[in-house]
């Protein structure tokens, strides 16, 4: 399996979990973990998702995403591959 | 699994404190285009590095995005030119001719620097080298993205102090070939003792004759992670200190790892080295003097400041050995001048000296770079300083180097503007008695004794 995280971090507001859920059920990616915080006011959500399934086209979902975030919800939304945090915080 | 801090910290080292790969640096040995006639090999270099290089660039983006990890250069060393053009190079406007090509390369694949327009002459100097030092002026003055380098001296063959003394008429020359862009061709210019064959930074890098035919080297980044993970450890003693400068550097590392095996993956070219460094830029919160600031100095430069580089140094190491596989290049923090906010300011009020950077590279890579003085400086005192610090790097059996930016028509309390990455200078002065007689004599000095060490 290949994983991806999900950040999204932005003002609180009604339905941001929602768009993005909606936005990877479209897309046909599966939700592996859901946690969220809040920093200085700001809402931060973190996902890991599955993206086997996306893995060729992962630049163009990866695009839609930060598009569909800043222009429908109004949030900062990135996918990143799971290696730069597994690497980084794990020996 | 990962935590939302752990993945918090990592963005928020690239978004605020300016983590970020600095070079995906591709080697190639270019051995196999050496030809008797100078167009055929001009026309088998282009092919080679063309064909080998073609996917560099669009597969360093990628690795960019899919990652969030900015990869600020892409870039090209090759194996020494001397070595390449000896053959079939009969003057020096040959290897312009050369000096072209790989231009034109670079811009075909889309790099910002090619490195490796350099002769390695610690010992002598053969026709072809000398010939290629000659040309250096013209060829940095004619190309845009070629960067060239020699090596001097090394602590096993002493310095060649012949060319050493050269080298301070051609670093004038490039200067005044230059001079309309603030004398920018020395930016592109530097000499090396002990000089590494798998260094991945700009100017010095190129593709050593060790090496195999084609490598992927990777320099890392982060003095703004390190200076941000120092704060939260600010009136603790040196023990705490060094362990926050390990940790940090050990993340840092391990990023730079990532990307040099994934691209080493996509480009089907073998890994070679991570270059552990923290490497600055003019970026408010990318400078090695906001750690040192930090640390509790004033300002860089001031009593302490050697110590404070020699630890940081230090710990950058030993934090990221254990995050590589393989390390090389010229690990250590870097010092330039003119590519770092902190130091600019610290030179400007006058609190950081020419003697004093001397006595700072003792203690970490790489050496006086990208400084600025003024036009007027001798060629002689040019040439007497990188004998100096060729002398540094001999003594210590570490790299060192020299990248002074001789500012044709301005003098000290003037700034050298040079855009960029590069940065700006404000004009350092220089020492005003003479060094002629010594460095005119020409010759060798021989290489030092590896016992009774003291």
């Amino acid at each position: 399996m290949k994983k991806a995280i999900i950040t999204v971090v932005g003002k609180d507001s009604v339905g941001i979990i929602a768009g993005v859920c909606t936005f990877l059920a479209k897309n046909n990616i599966n939700i592996l973990d859901i946690s969220q915080t809040i920093v200085n006011g700001y809402f931060n959500m973190m996902m890991v998702v599955d993206v086997s399934g996306i893995d060729d086209r992962f630049l163009e979902v990866s695009e839609s995403l930060a598009k569909m975030g800043e222009e429908t919800l109004g949030v900062v939304a990135k996918i990143q591959r799971e290696e730069i945090f597994d690497k980084m915080h794990r020996i | 699994m990962i935590s939302i801090n752990e993945v918090l910290e990592t963005n928020d080292m690239i978004s605020h404190e300016n983590l970020d790969v600095r070079t995906i640096t591709l080697g190639i040995s270019l051995l196999d285009c050496i030809d008797a006639d100078i167009d055929a090999t001009c026309e088998k270099i282009y092919k080679k590095i063309t064909t080998t290089a073609k996917d560099l660039v669009s597969v360093g983006a990628s690795i960019e995005k899919e990652f969030g990890i900015p990869i600020v250069n892409k870039r090209i060393s090759v194996t020494p030119i001397a070595l390449v053009g000896g053959a079939s190079c009969k003057t020096s406007d040959d290897f312009v001719k050369i000096a072209k090509t790989l231009d034109k390369c670079a811009l075909e694949v889309g790099v910002n620097f090619i490195g490796g327009y350099s002769a390695l002459v610690s010992k002598g100097m053969t026709k072809a080298d000398r010939l290629l030092i000659d040309s250096i002026p013209k060829a940095l003055k004619e190309t845009e993205r070629v960067c060239s380098s020699v090596n001097l001296g090394s602590t096993k063959t002493g310095i060649n102090m012949d060319a050493v003394r050269l080298m301070g008429d051609i670093v004038k020359e490039t200067a005044n070939l230059t001079a309309d862009n603030d004398s920018l061709g020395c930016a592109k210019l530097v000499v090396f003792c002990n000089a590494p064959d798998d260094n991945p930074f700009m100017a010095g890098a190129f593709h050593g004759v060790t090496e195999s035919d084609c490598i992927i080297n990777v320099g890392v980044s982060g003095p703004g992670v390190v200076k941000k993970a120092l704060e939260s450890v600010r009136d603790a003693d040196f023990g705490e200190l060094c362990e926050t400068v390990k940790k940090t550097a050990f993340k840092i590392t391990r990023v730079g790892q990532l990307v040099a095996l994934e691209a080493s993956k996509r480009l089907n070219i073998p890994f070679g080295i991570v270059d552990l460094s923290l490497a600055p830029t003019p970026a408010i919160g990318d400078s090695i003097a906001e750690i040192f600031e930090e640390m509790g100095l004033e300002r860089a430069g001031a009593p302490g400041t050697t110590a404070a580089l020699a630890l940081l140094n230090d710990q950058v190491k030993k934090g990221g050995v254990m995050a590589s596989s393989y390390v090389g290049g010229l690990s250590g923090a870097f010092i330039p001048v003119s590519e770092d906010h902190g130091m600019i300011e610290a030179v400007t009020e006058g609190a950081l000296t020419l003697e004093k950077l001397e006595a700072m590279t003792c203690v970490c890579s790489v050496g006086l770079d990208m400084i600025a003085i003024p036009g007027d400086t001798p060629n002689t005192t040019i040439a007497g300083i990188i004998a100096d610090e060729m002398a540094i790097g001999m003594v210590n059996q570490k790299t060192t180097a020299v990248r002074l930016i001789p500012v044709i028509g301005k003098t000290v309390g003037e700034t050298a503007q040079f855009g960029g990455l590069l940065g700006y200078a404000p004009i350092i002065p220089v020492n005003k008695y003479s060094c002629e007689r010594f460095v005119d004599r020409g010759g060798r000095i021989p290489a030092p004794i590896h016992s009774f060490k003291n």
